[in-house]
């Protein structure tokens, strides 16, 4: 097994996508996500990983590169954040049913306006329906490994569709923390080189990308949407594989002191840790909370959720993200319809926190299994709330 | 565990400084973390950087609220910057001054222990440069066991490469030069 390196998680990220060999990177630098891609630069520059580094003026040109590039078979990467997601937004959602496994890394920040660069999911859940597969890393041992799972899986000739790892901003993309590094032979063991099921190719024309007029468009995001559902399997099987390989089992969601629990938090990122920190401190006092982490987001994993959850009395999730006018954050609305007339569901509240940067301390989460014990017996007035908001 | 807090200015290498002590801290078996403020760091700018180091896995993301060790880089952020707060109560300020301690005593009313050194000075005569952080280590050595000094020389070697000589020159001089107190 390998040894455990103190690396910074943006550089673990990056040695993860030299390790797979990529033959692309086109990417834009942009906070907090320009660690990943330096590093990248600098290893082609000296020669330490045979790619071709595109340079591009804006996000917008880097996934169409990306898209042109995994068109014409080669394995390719990019990586961005925030308004670069959001300049990128028009090229995001064209991979996807053009079956393109290009791999991402998004570094999750804030949105303006204000400006911020700090951390939350605003950027990624502004981008929820691009019909990439997406994961969440919940520290840098993660963000190594579900990279190297993202190649893998995306590549799948049975999945061929593009694939998302999201990685905290700041909260994990700067932090320095022990990380085991695979070598190149034990991840060329776990990924086999890209073979497309179509490229682009002169001597064997094909078009890809025409126009979908009425007749075929319905059938042609159709088509896309059973792919991204019909993934789960071979994500699964990915993780499997992995753990068999490396002894590092992943889920699509994880559970922890969830089985007598009567209140469960549920988060996705690097905020699971800090919330596991919380309920060891909350068990301790006799409280039976408990926690389940969202990994994979899309395809949403249902069925694995429900059974992770059980029967408890309520959840508190967690959502990072605050779409105004919304009756609920991305992942409350998520759980609310995965929930709807099912027999003894539990009850759901949603709370909102770490906007912008704003530390989701163990003290917030205890806060908000308080509030959750109330809102059982009573239920509150509004389907979410924001936590830690200063009214003065 | 233990939990570091360091302040300092944009490009004096608190940030850097956190992450030796982690890398070496690992290195040596350990589990640890260190990460920057995540402000908007500039030149000059007072900044922070923090570190964990544990002999068991750190489950935490929070910064560093309540810290063992504050590291002050440079002293003329005690006049705008309150670098004792939240300070564990058998904590250590670890200091950048020309001050004695009881002028240091005095002039930022603290009664914690401290460790005083001054690095501007040795970073000067053994660097060439005002740069203080790897001085800095050489009090965090002596007046903390957060890592073993074998340790902190690989990290050193691997980060400076062939100017690590002077950096760990300086980091020993100051070792020598760090008064532990009270």
């Amino acid at each position: 097994m390998a040894k455990r390196v103190g690396i910074e998680v943006s550089i673990a990220l990056a040695e993860a996508v030299r390790l797979a060999n990529v033959d692309v990177v086109a990417a834009f630098p942009i906070t907090p996500q320009t660690h990943i891609i330096e590093h990248l630069s600098e290893s082609i520059a000296t020669g330490d990983l045979d790619a071709n580094f595109i340079p591009v003026e804006s996000e917008h040109a880097a996934m169409s590169c990306c898209c042109g590039s995994s068109a014409a078979g080669a394995r390719t990467f990019t990586s961005s954040s925030s308004q670069g997601l959001m300049l990128m937004s028009e090229v995001l959602f064209i991979p996807g049913p053009l079956r393109l496994p290009i791999v991402m890394a998004v570094a999750n920040r804030a949105l303006s306006a204000p400006i911020s660069i700090w951390n939350d999911h605003q950027d990624i859940m502004s981008q929820r329906d691009i019909g990439w597969i997406q994961t969440f890393a919940e520290n840098g041992q993660e963000a190594f490994d579900l990279t190297l799972h993202a190649f893998r899986v995306a590549e799948d000739r049975r999945v061929s569709l593009p694939m998302i790892v999201n990685i905290d901003g700041f909260i994990l993309s700067h932090v320095i923390e022990p990380i085991e590094i695979l070598s190149q032979e034990e991840v060329d063991q776990y990924l086999p080189p890209f073979k497309p099921v179509y490229r682009l190719d002169p001597r064997r024309p094909i078009t890809m990308g025409p126009v979908g007029i009425p007749e075929v468009y319905t059938e042609a995001r159709m088509a896309h949407s059973e792919a991204i559902k019909a993934s789960k399997r071979v994500i699964i099987q990915g993780w499997k594989e992995f753990a068999e390989l490396f002894g590092r089992q992943y889920n699509p969601v994880e559970t922890y002191h969830s089985e007598d629990a009567d209140i469960l938090l549920i988060t996705m990122g690097s905020i699971s840790e800090t919330a596991m920190t919380a309920i060891d401190t909350m068990r301790d006092k006799g409280q039976k909370v408990g926690l389940v982490r969202i990994r994979l987001w899309r395809p949403f994993p249902g069925p694995e959720f429900r059974k992770a959850v059980g029967k408890v009395k309520a959840l508190a999730v967690v959502d990072r993200c605050l779409p105004p006018g919304a009756t609920a954050g991305p992942v409350g609305t998520e759980l609310r319809s995965l929930f709807y007339k099912v027999p003894s569901a539990p009850k759901i509240f949603n709370f909102i926190a770490g906007l912008g940067g704003r530390d989701v301390t163990v003290k917030r989460f205890e806060e908000m299994v308080d509030k959750t014990k109330a809102y059982i017996k009573k239920r509150p007035k509004e389907l979410y709330e924001v936590i830690g908001v200063r009214e003065k | 565990m233990k939990e570091v807090r360091l302040h300092g200015r944009g490009g004096q290498g608190a940030v850097t400084l956190a992450g030796l002590v982690a890398t070496a801290g690992i290195d040596e078996g350990k589990y640890a973390q260190a990460f920057p403020s995540f402000g908007a760091e500039r030149r000059g700018a007072p900044v922070m950087a923090f570190i964990r180091m544990s002999d068991s896995p750190i489950r935490t993301r929070e910064k560093v609220y309540h810290p063992d060790i504050v590291v002050v880089l440079d002293s003329s952020l005690l006049s705008h910057v309150k670098v004792s707060e939240g300070l564990h109560k058998d904590g250590i300020v670890i200091l950048n001054t020309r001050m004695n301690e009881s002028e240091v005593r005095e002039s930022i009313g603290l009664d914690s222990k401290l460790a005083l050194v001054d690095a501007n000075t040795i970073a000067r005569e053994v660097l060439g440069l005002p740069i203080t952080n790897t001085t800095m280590l050489g009090a965090l050595l002596k007046a903390t066991d957060i890592v073993g000094v074998e340790a902190m020389e690989d990290a050193l070697d691997r980060r400076f490469g062939r100017l690590s000589e002077k950096n760990k020159a300086a980091m020993h001089r100051a070792f020598e030069e760090t008064i532990v107190s009270g």
